[in-house]
């Protein structure tokens, strides 16, 4: 099926409220619908993968078999049951055999789709390879296969490794077998147990001691293919004093059915080194009644491992049908920090249940989480978090703030904090608010010459500020505009 | 033509209660018209009206602005068409810096307008020209919409922004509550700085004193939902003597 101007026209205007919600028609190779120890050697295979890891594949499958009456059922939230046997595991772009070397040699329409996504120019330069362009690298992950890997010269000239996932196999076998499952085990969850067995592809980062990344890594997601799980890998190891800045920002074309998303994301600081972890997500994220977004069950975590280590998750999230998703810091080395700040958006029959949880074993840890949830139409939103003070984390501090702002008479916002304190030395400070965007809000705004849904999009980056202006500043632009046209329609 | 507003016999109801009552007004270019009244009388029902909340029902009359029919404006229609509320209490908009929430006005009205948008150099140019004017010092630039202002300088950040969006029609609701002999002072003498021969004004207020300072042109005295008398500089005198059961006879 040919999606020409005309079916893309007429799509978009049949999903105007999603401004994303086109196809675009690029030959998918598919594995045959379904999962079985077949389907996993099959992904094994066309990633040309080492025996280990095949092994450690079907490690997890047999693993995530023996789950499968664990799906996790304590988050609040509701959908219809997955069956895991009616959905594909591998679907990569043809072009993928060949891989382009400049803009030119990518397919158009892969292009064309990042010039809707409104990718700017700058970064499509450097897709394309043009020197001195700017400095931010892009690995393109187009429906789970890397397609386009940029600035590898200027980050190789630092020692710095950033490919996918499937190469770093190839080419840093030692790392990954060192590190891979090392933060979130087979076993952590169902949904990482899944992933393990069946991903596809993602991102790869190591920075070696010392370096400190000149540059923003970013990645874009995109789920392109119907009915196609997207299971992402990514592995960023930040060695001795370095520093390393990943921004990863996605949005996805229109979908009647459910597209279920469970990728695992880990992260390793060592000694002195800072690893800060920026997303913006965009998936759609359904129609009036929920039908046909995203199902997005993340297992996001980082590892303090070293002394003075620090990672920090910022997000965005406006999209997906549900949203599952904790990324969380294990605080095990001295005086490491954990930080998580985030935005998150329910709006029409979208459910999110978001959080964190920071582990604090090492002594002088110190955590900080900055929670904004934004509940409209019929969202519902709850924040989960975990703090826990090990009996080892002398002197541990978290402050944690979880900030619930409510736009209409239909949603919910939630706040569910666990604290579990092992240490008597430790500190824990939690604060919570919920509030209402006021119809005197909206008259004043309006009354100065903003009509409703700049009224609602002002405010509303106002509740979020604080959370937002942690993003880089690029990312930063993106997401303020992501908030207003996320709340479309949920006033007047 | 020279007339800015002009309402006719207008019937308001808020929650099925009648409030405005065959209220009529007139408002020329440049004049600067009090309106004065007792509690209840519907004072701030009319400012709202005029901005258009939602909530008010109109009944009958009709409301000329500019030659066009108000009510059928939205709000942000008639705020970019120069229909500015002072409110009588600002509201606040936490983590939105009174420079942005301005700029983002300004430039949404120029918008609607059909008129280019100030970059930020060329909006911070105005804003700094603007607050010296009003003797203001630019530390509230930052600060969020009227968070933690006291209740002096949430009347003066208002003036700020009349001064900024520069209206044509400029409605102060009850600007004078809440603020000292000073602040009074300092606000009028704001709002003076804004007068001229295109800036029309309607000044809601219970007392005579901010009229001391901003000197209206005509005095309109409203009770029970319409105007029973107008007059000049003397009948807010007169009011200030009698009270409004002197003027208006009832017992």
């Amino acid at each position: 099926m040919a999606a020409n101007t005309e079916t893309i026209s007429a799509v978009e205007k049949a999903t105007k409220d999603y401004k994303y919600g086109f196809v675009t028609d690029i030959e998918t190779e598919f594995a045959p619908k379904g999962l079985s120890e077949d389907i996993v050697k099959f992904i094994s295979k066309k990633n040309d993968e080492p025996l280990w890891l095949l092994e450690w594949r079907l490690d997890a499958y047999r693993k995530w078999l023996k789950m499968n009456t664990e799906e996790p059922k304590w988050a609040n939230i509701h959908f219809p049951k997955i069956d895991f046997q009616d959905a594909y595991y591998y679907a990569a772009p043809k072009s993928d055999a060949d891989k382009p070397k400049s803009l030119d040699e990518i397919d158009p329409e892969i292009l064309s789709t990042y010039n809707k996504l409104g990718i700017p120019i700058k970064e499509q330069e450097m897709l394309a390879g043009i020197v001195g362009s700017g400095n931010v690298a892009v690995d393109a992950v187009f429906d789970s296969v890397s397609v386009a890997t940029t600035f590898k010269s200027k980050l190789s000239e630092l020692g710095i490794i950033f490919c996918p996932i499937s190469e770093a196999v190839k080419k840093h076998p030692d790392l990954v077998k060192k590190y891979l499952g090392s933060v979130v085990p087979q076993t952590d969850n169902f949904y990482a147990a899944l992933n393990s067995a069946v991903y596809s592809d993602g991102s790869f980062v190591y920075i070696p001691e010392g370096v400190r990344c000149p540059m923003d890594l970013s990645t874009y997601f995109r789920i392109n293919a119907a009915e196609t799980g997207q299971f992402e890998r990514t592995l960023i190891i930040a060695d001795k004093g370095s520093y390393v800045s990943y921004l990863e920002g996605c949005t996805a074309p229109m979908r009647d059915e459910n597209q279920l998303h469970a990728a695992v994301v880990e992260l390793v600081a060592l000694d002195d080194a800072e690893i800060k972890y920026s997303t913006v997500q965009n998936w759609y994220p359904g129609d009036e009644n929920g039908k046909g977004g995203i199902y997005n069950f993340v297992t996001k975590r980082g590892a303090c491992r070293g002394v003075n280590s620090k990672i920090s998750w910022t997000q965005v999230e406006t999209g997906s049908s549900i949203t599952w998703k904790y990324p969380s810091v294990l605080l095990q080395g001295d005086n490491s920090i954990g930080e998580f700040y985030s935005v998150a958006i329910s709006n029409k029959k979208q459910q999110a249940d978001t959080g964190t949880k920071m582990i604090h074993i090492g002594k002088n840890t110190k955590s900080t989480i900055i929670s904004k949830g934004i509940s409209a139409g019929h969202g519902q939103q709850t924040y989960r978090g975990l703090v826990r003070m090990q009996a080892g984390a002398d002197n541990a501090t978290n402050f944690s703030q979880c900030d619930s702002l409510l736009i209409g008479k239909n949603c919910g916002g939630h706040t569910v904090p666990y604290i579990d304190s092992r240490n008597p030395t430790a500190e824990v400070a939690h604060e919570a608010t919920t509030s209402k965007i006021s119809d005197e809000q909206l008259f004043y705004v309006q009354q100065r010459g903003l009509n409703p849904e700049e009224a609602v999009a002002l405010i509303v980056n106002g509740f979020a500020k604080e959370v937002l202006k942690k993003l880089p500043m690029e990312f930063a632009v993106e997401a303020q505009k992501l908030l207003g046209v996320s709340l479309e329609g949920s006033v007047g | 033509m020279s007339t800015t507003l002009e309402i006719k016999d207008l019937y308001v109801e808020v929650d099925s209660k009648e409030i405005l009552k065959g209220l009529s007004l007139k408002i020329e270019h440049g004049e600067m018209a009090a309106i004065m009244g007792p509690n209840g009388s519907g004072k701030s029902t009319l400012a709202s009206v005029l901005a258009g909340k939602e909530g008010y029902n109109i009944v009958n009359g009709t409301i000329k602005y500019l030659g066009n029919d108000l009510l059928k404006m939205s709000t942000e229609e008639r705020a970019s068409s120069g229909v500015f509320l002072a409110f009588q209490y600002p509201v606040e908009i936490p983590g939105v810096a009174t420079s942005t929430f301005v700029r983002t006005a300004l430039n949404a009205q120029r918008r609607n307008r059909g008129e280019d948008e100030l970059d930020a150099m060329e909006f911070l140019k105005l804003a700094r020209q603007k607050a010296k004017e009003l003797e203001m010092s630019e530390d509230f630039f930052q600060r969020a919409v009227n968070v933690g202002f006291s209740g002096g300088e949430k009347k003066r950040a208002e003036v700020f922004q009349m001064s900024m969006l520069s209206p044509t029609l400029a409605i102060l609701d009850e600007t004078d509550s809440g603020l000292d002999i000073d602040a009074l002072k300092i606000v009028a003498e704001g709002v003076n700085k804004l007068r001229d021969n295109k800036l029309s004004g309607i000044v809601i207020t219970h007392y005579q004193r901010l009229l001391d300072y901003l000197k209206p042109d005509t005095i309109h005295i409203l009770a029970d939902g319409k105007i029973i008398k107008t007059g000049d500089k003397s009948l807010a005198l007169l009011l200030e003597e009698k009270g409004y059961q002197g003027i208006t006879g009832a017992n």
